[in-house]
């Protein structure tokens, strides 16, 4: 059993109780809500006569269905405005603060949070979405939960938990121009699997991730889940603090020092002991692309889609559905291989730091003949800061499209879908079958500025070429 | 409304294969909802689209089973309730596999299904008599740890606090959480960033 890391500490402060079944009651100290997740349960609430415990714990935004060309309401999907009329309605009732549309401070719920200052160190975090791990970069214990459990929190502001065991991830060394905190989390994923961190929380260490900014950090923690694990965090630092200060939410006046010896105080210890220990070494990623249906499936951009003989005895039926699904043949070099469209955005590489490194590979350059480029800002204020500094007008000359902020092709409920077979290079997280919105579309994982670069080529792209 | 969940039983479904997330159990497109109704005949929409009526929760040899068996790492992907709620609104009441992501498996106890795991020899058995034998019952037995069919047992495992729920009928977890708002406060109280971060605006 794990002692002394920072999700021993969290969790020990946040123990309710110990519940007849031998689950840790866990209090919830922020909890998010979007409108995909949400409906059923406030239903659920009624049903049996609860009231929302801790409304001001809780926060809405719309993320999901929106559409990210015409905003204007009613929207054209009938459904969509159904659900959105639900959150509304229930925010309303319940007294819940709702980021809607035009408010400024609207966009998927994992950007919102931390760019608010809500997502703070030692809190605990959950929502109905599986990239909650996310905010773990803040040094925070943050996992996705279902809908049941989303009522649970509304109705007591905490949840029937048994506790994780936590491994250490250690990644050390500066990483090669042009590799990023996707290829990182792509890397470890592809090493110790998609199941390897089930019934784990991930505890990400070393050099690497001391050196990276905070929305670097988000990115690795976001895919924690894509590894299995139902978290990863960050001890905070400075890196975390300067983030924080001055933010909406952030503590404020004396407020702020007491805050950051706490924040202090919560960090793994030196001493601290863990389940297990991985130690990765950064000069050694490359840029990562996934070549299959899982996001496990991924190799460098230089190397070729694995024969099931080259892969662990346990991988090669996946393999074998991949092959098939994907219309790639074991042996073929991933470079080279033509796209039809490029997504830039979603929770894992939608923030303005994504946008500044896609916007430097597009500038000057175009959208390759017969490729459909767009870029979908996180959030709101995502936009509007790029729109500042003038990162629209590149893409826009170069042949992107510019959108309006939501969750959009990462998993396509709004109008943005693939047709048929289209192969889409994608910053988002998931490769599964039919992910983004067609029953046989085929998606490539990898970072931002390498779907900017397979954009303005066509193809998959070695991003390092065009510096 | 909560009930004891002892034992399931009845006839048996396969798939076989690794890493089934849950966007192939449910696809984004059918989560457009405000409720969970109706999403029974979308389970597995596009697989069954692309299998042509030769998926096994089309074939009408499986039709009313009650126990699915399947292989590793079930239920990876999104936090949707909405796929473990489609796959129950189609009739499935357990699920015995040789491994389950951890929210899917979360959102399963939530509802009172049970997903129990077994070594992979187990659950390659089990598949190999369902298919040769599509109207035995299966019994998973949350008593006994083992799950049954015909001349066949084998043990099966499931977490002590999943267990525990299941059988003494508290899967339920609401009920029992709300019940403790005085101690729920008093974990509040000593939580220093609930008073420095207050996140409701106005
Ligand atoms: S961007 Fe994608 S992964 Fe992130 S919350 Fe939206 S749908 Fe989920």
């Amino acid at each position: 059993m794990s002692k002394g890391t920072l999700f021993d500490k969290v969790w020990d402060l946040h123990t309710v109780g110990t519940l007849p079944s031998g689950q840790t009651q866990l209090l919830i100290g922020l909890h998010l809500i979007h409108e995909v997740t949400s409906p059923q349960a406030f239903a659920m609430l009624r049903e049996r006569g609860l009231k929302v415990l801790f409304p001001e714990r809780t926060i809405a935004t719309v993320d999901h269905i929106v559409p990210t060309t015409n905003q204007a309401r009613p929207f054209a999907d009938t459904l969509a405005e159904e659900m959105m009329q639900a959150l509304e309605h229930n925010c309303q009732e319940n007294g819940i603060t709702f980021h809607n549309i035009g408010s400024g401070n609207q966009g998927i719920v994992h950007v919102i949070a931390p760019e608010q200052g809500l997502t703070q160190p030692g809190m605990t975090i959950a929502c109905g979405d599986s990239h909650t791990s996310t905010h773990g970069a803040f040094g925070a214990i943050a996992f996705g939960i279902g809908t049941s459990q989303v009522r649970d929190v509304l109705a007591s502001q905490t949840l029937a938990l048994s506790k994780l065991k936590v491994r250490k991830i250690e990644v050390n060394g500066t990483l090669q121009p042009g590799v990023y905190a996707k290829d990182v989390i792509l890397h470890i994923i592809r090493t110790l699997g998609v199941k390897g961190g089930v019934g784990y929380a991930y505890e990400y260490a070393g050099t690497t991730f001391e050196q990276m900014n905070m929305e670097e950090r988000m990115t690795v923690c976001n895919m924690s889940i894509e590894g299995g694990a139902r978290c990863g965090y960050i001890n905070p630092d400075q890196v975390t603090y300067e983030y924080l200060k001055g933010r909406d939410f952030a503590p404020k006046g004396t407020d702020w020092e007491k805050a950051i010896a706490w924040w202090e105080s919560i960090k793994s210890d030196a001493d601290a002991e863990y389940d297990d220990v991985v130690v990765f070494d950064a000069a050694e990623i490359p840029p990562t692309v996934t070549w299959g249906i899982t996001p496990g499936q991924g190799i460098g951009v230089n190397q070729f889609v694995p024969s099931a003989e080259q892969l662990a005895e346990e991988d090669r039926q996946i393999a074998q559905e991949a092959y098939t699904y994907m219309d790639l043949a074991p042996g073929q070099p991933i470079q080279g291989t033509k796209v039809d469209v490029c997504f830039i955005g979603s929770c894992t590489n939608g923030r303005i730091s994504d946008l500044r490194e896609a916007a430097k590979v597009a500038k000057g350059r175009q959208v390759a003949e017969g490729v459909k480029a767009f870029v979908v800002p996180g959030s709101e204020r995502v936009k509007q800061q790029a729109e500042a500094e003038g990162l629209d007008k590149i893409f826009q000359a170069a042949g992107f499209e510019w959108r309006e902020a939501g969750c959009s092709m990462c998993l396509a409920m709004n109008p943005d879908k693939l047709q048929g077979q289209q192969l889409s290079a994608s910053s988002s997280n998931r490769n599964f079958k039919g992910r983004q919105g067609s029953a046989s579309g085929r998606t490539l994982l990898m970072s931002p500025a390498m779907v900017a670069a397979a954009a303005v080529k066509g193809e998959v792209f070695d991003v390092r070429e065009l510096f | 409304m909560v009930s004891e969940v002892k034992a399931v039983s009845g006839s048996g479904i396969s798939l076989v294969g690794d890493d089934i997330d849950t966007d192939r159990i449910i696809p984004a497109r059918f989560l457009r909802c405000v409720t969970f109704d109706g999403l029974g005949e979308h389970v597995f929409a596009d697989d069954r689209t692309a299998l042509k009526g030769k998926h096994a929760f089309d074939q009408p040899q499986y039709q009313g089973a009650k126990v699915l068996v399947v292989n590793r790492n079930f239920g990876c992907g999104s936090s949707r309730e909405h796929a473990p709620q489609a796959i129950a609104k189609w009739g499935i009441q357990a699920l015995v596999g040789e491994s389950f992501a951890e929210i899917f498996f979360g959102n399963c106890v939530a509802m009172g299904i049970p997903c129990v795991t077994a070594d992979s020899t187990t659950v390659k058995q089990l598949q190999e008599i369902i298919a040769a034998n599509p109207q035995a019952a299966v019994t998973v037995n949350l008593e006994t740890m083992q799950v049954q069919c015909g001349n066949f047992s084998a043990p099966i495992s499931i977490g002590e606090g999943a267990k525990n729920m299941f059988v003494s009928g508290t899967w339920d977890a609401c009920g029992q959480l709300v019940a403790h708002t005085d101690q729920i406060q008093a974990t509040a109280a000593k939580l220093p960033y609930l008073s420095w971060s207050k996140v409701a605006v106005g």
